[in-house]
């Protein structure tokens, strides 16, 4: 079947370069398959991640030809004959080594969003129409392509300030959870900076899980932040009735 | 290492292959040409001789409409002395402030990003937390372009109302009685009014309105209209950006028709309708 | 490079962070211990994120006459008895109420549609009743991402991407563990007082497989050479649904749930075999004509009719996975598959390519994206692939310690719950079940332990000279080359039939790689250098492979999992036994244990209340 062409960067925290690599190339293959048989042929030590091989855990995100995609999931036929194929590791987290990156910084940011806490006295029959929309957000692998996308990270480097997409689909899985008891709004706009998203949507375009993440997840969240604190009528009339 | 590409910033660094500057291209002229369009089409309402170039017959440019024109507006510096004036800052507002604008505007003029995973000028970022803080007011708009949904179809309905002593030499509909009939501006102006309602009603902050703003389960079991009209909402949400860019292309057409047939460029066909309902049409229209 | 360790105490250490793993740090932090989880991947990537059909549990929510007694029935008789009777007792009374509790962490299942809102429930092979608790087909991911968020909120310390390579013991007891950072290469300490691991399971030692990475066996070989018993390392299940082509995605499981939903297997001529292949102790509960099943499968399929009211019997392509495999292969090795052997899975013809899409929508992107097939227009190509080991660490069932004090299994690396052959949905169940009593009762033992057990530096140089040992190494092998070879080895010596001679040779094989796994080289350094960590794991996987091999050549007869050629069909005496694998000296030593048998009392009401028939317990016992 031929040969195919990818260049891979190779380095460390402290820089590095990409490195040519030609490889037979078998039917079906993905950037994946190649990765792993340049692991096996040529270069052992070539760092990458993944585990399942069927865009299911999110562990093999990387910069594929510029975007952000997962290795699993792009096939070699996608590219032209001949074409050289550049493989990155996703550009807005500090390198580990290769194409592993150092995400812990994802998990932190986890750490801080209240978890779910059911209302008191919760009866847990509900109907599916109201899963659903729970259950999009929750289709979440955490690739965190998404958060490697977003120019707020990837650009402005507001690692302190904002949560990025990722975190917002959660937050909404439980803030639009019907039997959850707890209010993040406050934690949205202040620590979690939503205001800072301007919805371009590039998460969007980028997530392998199809979640809709400005439209059903960013947005309405940023309605509800609205609801508290900009909307004049809105805040006096929760005065009025107290709430 | 100075040529790392890895770490490398800066506008329009990436190593995307495809023309991603297209889409950012296309919006610049896409949105450049309409705004120059509308604000010229705005400034200019008159003809040389004083005739209407926002009307014509029953038809009446959705950019005048409603319309208002006020003794104190031919105070104003004569450029600005339009009736547009009076209608304009709502629909700009609300499209202006928009979901779906904001992005496309956000990418293609302040490049924040010019497209995915591509660099952008590092200057100073505070997205919509300073001074684009601004747009949380959108609720306010839609609430207003609620109301020109009505307008703009009743206008629609208006322009089945056909002068019976014809068009008058300022391109008025003339003194006298009315009867029912149908043009070619007619339909352009109700299709006109049935876009702007699919992208108005499937608006964002509507959407947060009738259901998106509760958690669920209350919806379903305890507001079961609204959870009905989340779903119709959602529906269209899902075609915002089409909504918005065929409707604000339809405005401008449907300017544009009007002002082609005041100006006698365009012919506009039409007929009569059910000439046996022409006296209640008398009826209708008889005071004008 | 630096020998220097870093170092940790926790009262437990759990080692893995699939669905057992995160299960029992949550509860032993709940129990007051401080509680350290270590895992090779990232958090929430373990192989448990793959499963798809669902988490079985007698919920009851959609077929009234689900009962733990049917659901212990159904498990006994999917693994053939093989099954240390009083796990899969405790598995199947305990399982509703750990579904029950995910959901009350935050897990949003599926919903039935009778007006109820209850937890939905689907078909599996094997189970008599509606039963696995479903999220499309990504359950595996709702599971753990419910147990994470519950975890990292419950005070666990969670040390990622991080291998143990040895635990340590302080005379007989268990001290802790030794392992390295994947990422810098630096050793680490444990000091625990108790460790579970819960490391999931075997499949990358098979060249076609459906498992992560992650699955090279690391906790049977671990506890094996720390001195704990495996058992039932013959029973390994193989899927009989996995892709066969293209080459790259071969073995990627194919959901149970296409058959769930109406999929047919077809031969290359046509015919619907599985009605050929229908095994005594099922038959009567399947259907026996074509015609037959599809009236049930438009009853209950499509109309959503209740299962307890329709007369007709299920189609035969819902069997256990060890009958079904067994068909697949025998009409592909009698020339009726494809060109890349496998055969047909059709939904196609079946059902509407939107219900398709919203029934199974990872199965569809899977086959769009990997193998360029619309899986609503044609049959997708299936064939038999590594999937799941039932034998494991030998646990006590109330508290799943092993025999070394201290040292506590579960999940998929814990044995006894499935016998010879594990249905759909028992593994998530059993990861929450016994995952919770692992944690729980390593935290008891923890907490009697006033000191923290002793570890000995002389053992952890040895360990560093031992890790290190690849990089010493000049011109040896790369371990890539060498995990080929052992997976083809493997597959040849141990796959899904077997016969003395075959398994003979394989031993030798395994020999002559230990040999060469000695001289293993790994090029680069020890930061993030993922064929230095294929070296460390090749010891783990040539101990588990021969210790398969060797319980494989005992167990004379064929049960579930374990198929032998020359001896076909149930043995009396076998029937009766389970092979227990240890560490002697430097050697493996087999021996065979009486397998604990369903006590009378139970036994009896079983039969009385019908739902276990004495016919099907005489032939399982080999005694028909
Ligand atoms: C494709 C597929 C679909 C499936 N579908 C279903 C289904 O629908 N229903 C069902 O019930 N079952 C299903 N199963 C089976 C089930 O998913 C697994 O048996 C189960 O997830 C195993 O869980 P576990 O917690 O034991 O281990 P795993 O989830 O395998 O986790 C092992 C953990 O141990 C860690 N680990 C391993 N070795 C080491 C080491 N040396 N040092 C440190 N950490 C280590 C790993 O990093 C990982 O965190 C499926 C399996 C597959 C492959
Ligand atoms: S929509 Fe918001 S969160 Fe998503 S990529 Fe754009 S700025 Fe980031
Ligand atoms: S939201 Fe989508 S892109 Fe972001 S981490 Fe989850 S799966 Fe990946
Ligand atoms: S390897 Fe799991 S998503 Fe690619
Ligand atoms: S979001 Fe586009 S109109 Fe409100």
């Amino acid at each position: 079947m031929g040969k195919v062409h990818l260049r891979v960067y190779r380095g460390n925290s402290e820089g590095g370069q990409l490195r040519d690599y030609e490889v037979e190339a078998e039917e079906g293959m993905v950037v994946l398959d190649v990765i792993h048989k340049i692991q096996a042929t040529q270069s052992s030590d070539l760092a990458c991640r993944w585990n399942c091989k069927a865009g299911k855990c999110g562990s093999c995100s990387a910069e594929i030809n510029g975007k952000p995609r997962l290795m699993c999931m792009t096939r070699m036929n996608e590219f032209k004959e001949g074409e050289v194929i550049t493989v990155m590791p996703m550009k807005t987290f500090p390198l580990m080594k290769d194409l592993a990156t150092d995400v812990s910084w994802n998990y932190e940011v986890n750490k801080k969003i209240p978890p779910f806490t059911p209302v008191e006295g919760a009866v847990w029959q509900w109907e599916q129409e109201d899963a659903d929309r729970v259950q999009e957000f929750r289709k979440c692998i955490e690739c965190f392509l998404c958060q490697d996308t977003c120019h707020v990270l990837r650009d402005h480097d507001k690692m302190t300030k904002f949560a990025g997409p990722r975190f917002f689909v959660r937050t909404a899985s439980l803030e639009m959870h019907p039997l959850d008891a707890l209010d993040r709004t406050e934690l949205l706009k202040q620590e979690h900076g939503i205001g800072l998203c301007n919805i371009t949507k590039c998460c969007t375009e980028v997530c392998p899980e199809s979640i809709h993440i400005t439209d059903n997840a960013i947005i309405p969240l940023k309605e509800r932040v609205v609801d508290k604190y900009y909307d004049p009528l809105r805040i006096l009339w929760n005065k009025i009735l107290g709430k | 290492m100075a040529t790392d590409v890895r770490t490398q910033k800066g506008l329009g660094v990436t190593l995307r292959k495809d023309p991603w500057w297209l889409e950012p291209l296309f919006y610049q002229c896409l949105f450049g040409g309409f705004t120059v369009y509308a604000t010229w089409a705005a400034l200019n309402p008159y003809g040389p001789n004083g005739q209407h170039y926002y009307e014509w017959g029953p038809y009446l440019s959705p950019m005048f409409s409603p319309f208002f024109n006020p003794a104190w507006l031919h105070k104003l510096p004569a450029l600005l002395a339009t009736p547009a004036l009076l209608v304009l800052w709502a629909p700009a507002g609300f499209r202006g402030t928009c979901y779906y604008y904001r992005k496309a505007y956000y990418r293609s003029v302040f490049l924040d990003p010019p497209g995915c995973a591509v660099g952008e000028p590092c200057a100073k970022y505070e997205g919509e937390t300073k001074f684009f803080i601004f747009q949380n007011i959108h609720r306010y708009f839609f609430y207003v372009a609620l109301i020109f949904i009505f307008i703009l179809s009743w206008d629609a309905v208006l322009a089945l109302m056909w002068p019976i002593n014809g068009i008058g030499p300022d391109n008025g509909s003339a003194e006298g009685p009315k009867q029912f009939g149908i043009g070619v501006g007619t339909l352009v102006m109700a299709l006109n009014a049935y876009l702007l309602g699919g992208y108005t009603l499937g608006c964002h902050a509507f959407r947060h309105l009738v259901g998106g703003g509760l958690d669920f389960l209350r919806v379903k079991k305890n507001h079961p209209v609204r959870f009905i009209l989340w779903r119709f909402v959602t529906k269209l949400n899902e075609r915002h950006m089409q909504w918005a860019l065929v409707s604000m292309l339809w405005v401008g057409f449907t300017d544009f028709y009007i002002r082609m047939c005041a100006m006698g460029v365009w012919h506009d066909f039409h007929i009569s309708l059910f000439p046996f309902l022409n006296s209640i049409g008398h009826v209708f229209g008889g005071s004008n | 490079m630096s020998d220097s360790y870093q170092s940790f105490e926790y009262d437990v250490l759990v080692i893995g962070a699939g669905g057992a793993g995160l299960r029992a740090a949550i509860e032993a932090s709940a129990a007051g211990c401080k509680t350290g989880l270590v895992c090779k991947s990232l958090l929430g990537k373990a192989h448990t994120v793959m499963a798809e059909g669902g988490i079985a549990a007698a919920l009851a929510t959609v077929d009234s006459r689900d009962s733990w007694q049917q659901h212990f029935v159904d498990s006994m008789i999917g693994g053939n008895l093989g099954n240390h009777w009083r796990m899969a007792q405790i598995h199947a009374q305990q399982a509703p109420d750990r579904v029950r509790e995910l959901e009350k962490w935050g897990a949003v299942f599926d919903r039935t549609t009778d007006g109820k809102g209850n937890i939905n429930v689907r078909h599996f092979g094997g189970h008599t009743y509606k039963r696995l608790a479903h999220v499309g087909d990504r359950t595996g991911l709702e599971l753990i991402r419910t147990l994470q968020d519950k975890g990292v909120h419950s005070g666990i310390d969670v040390h990622m991407e991080c291998t143990i390579y040895a635990l340590l013991k302080d005379g007989d007891r268990i001290a802790g563990a030794y392992g390295y950072f994947r990422e810098t290469g630096r050793p680490v300490l444990f000091k625990a007082k108790s460790v579970v691991v819960s490391t999931g399971g075997i499949g990358k030692l098979f060249f076609i497989n459906s498992n992560s990475w992650e699955c090279a066996g690391d906790g049977f070989a671990l506890s094996y050479l720390a001195g704990a018993e495996l058992c039932d390392m013959e029973y390994i299940q193989f899927h009989p649904t996995g892709m066969v082509w293209p080459p790259s995605v071969r073995g990627i499981l194919i959901t149970e749930g296409v058959r769930g939903e109406g999929g047919v297997l077809k031969n290359t001529k046509g015919e619907r075999f599985m009605f050929k292949y229908i095994p005594p102790k099922y038959q009567g509960k399947y259907a026996e004509t074509e015609a037959e099943a599809d009236i049930w499968f438009k009853k209950v399929v499509i109309d959503g009719v209740k299962e307890d009211t329709v007369t007709e019997r299920k189609p035969p392509e819902l069997m256990s996975r060890d009958v079904v495999a067994r068909a697949l292969w025998n009409e592909i090795k009698e020339g009726r598959g494809t060109e890349h052997g496998g055969v047909f899975l059709d939904i196609a013809t079946r059902r509407s390519a939107e219900d398709i899409k919203k029934k199974l929508p990872s199965m569809y992107h899977q086959f769009k994206q990997l193998a360029d097939v619309d899986i609503t227009k044609v049959p997708m190509e299936t064939g038999p692939t590594c999937h799941y080991m039932m034998g494991g660490v030998k646990v006590d069932p109330e508290t799943q310690m092993s025999n070394v004090p201290g040292l506590f299994a579960a999940g998929e690396c814990a044995a006894g719950m499935h016998g010879s052959n594990r249905l759909g949905g028992n593994s998530l169940s059993d990861l929450v079940v016994f995952g919770k009593l692992a944690g729980e009762h390593a935290a008891i033992y923890a907490k009697k332990l006033k000191d923290f057990p002793k570890v000995d530096d002389a053992q952890l140089k040895g360990l560093n000279k031992e890790m290190n040992q690849p990089f010493e190494n000049q011109n040896g092998e790369v371990s890539y080359k060498i995990l080929a070879n052992l997976q083809h080895i493997m597959e040849k010596g141990a796959g899904m039939f077997r016969e003395e001679p075959t398994m003979e040779q394989c031993l030798k094989d395994l020999e002559g790689l230990k040999e060469r796994v000695k001289k293993v080289t790994a090029e680069g350094n020890r930061m993030f250098n993922p064929g230095w960590h294929v070296a460390l794991d090749l010891r783990n996987m040539l101990a588990v492979g021969e210790a398969i091999v060797r319980a494989a050549k005992e167990r004379k007869e064929s049960r579930g999992g374990h198929t032998r050629t020359d001896f076909t069909g149930y043995s009396k005496e076998f029937a009766k036994k389970r092979v227990v694998v240890r560490k002697k000296g430097a050697g493996m030593e087999v021996i065979r244990e009486d397998l604990p048998q369903i006590p009378k009392e139970l036994e009896e009401e079983l039969v009385n209340a019908h739902m276990l028939k004495p016919e099907i317990l005489k032939q399982l016992r080999g005694e028909a």
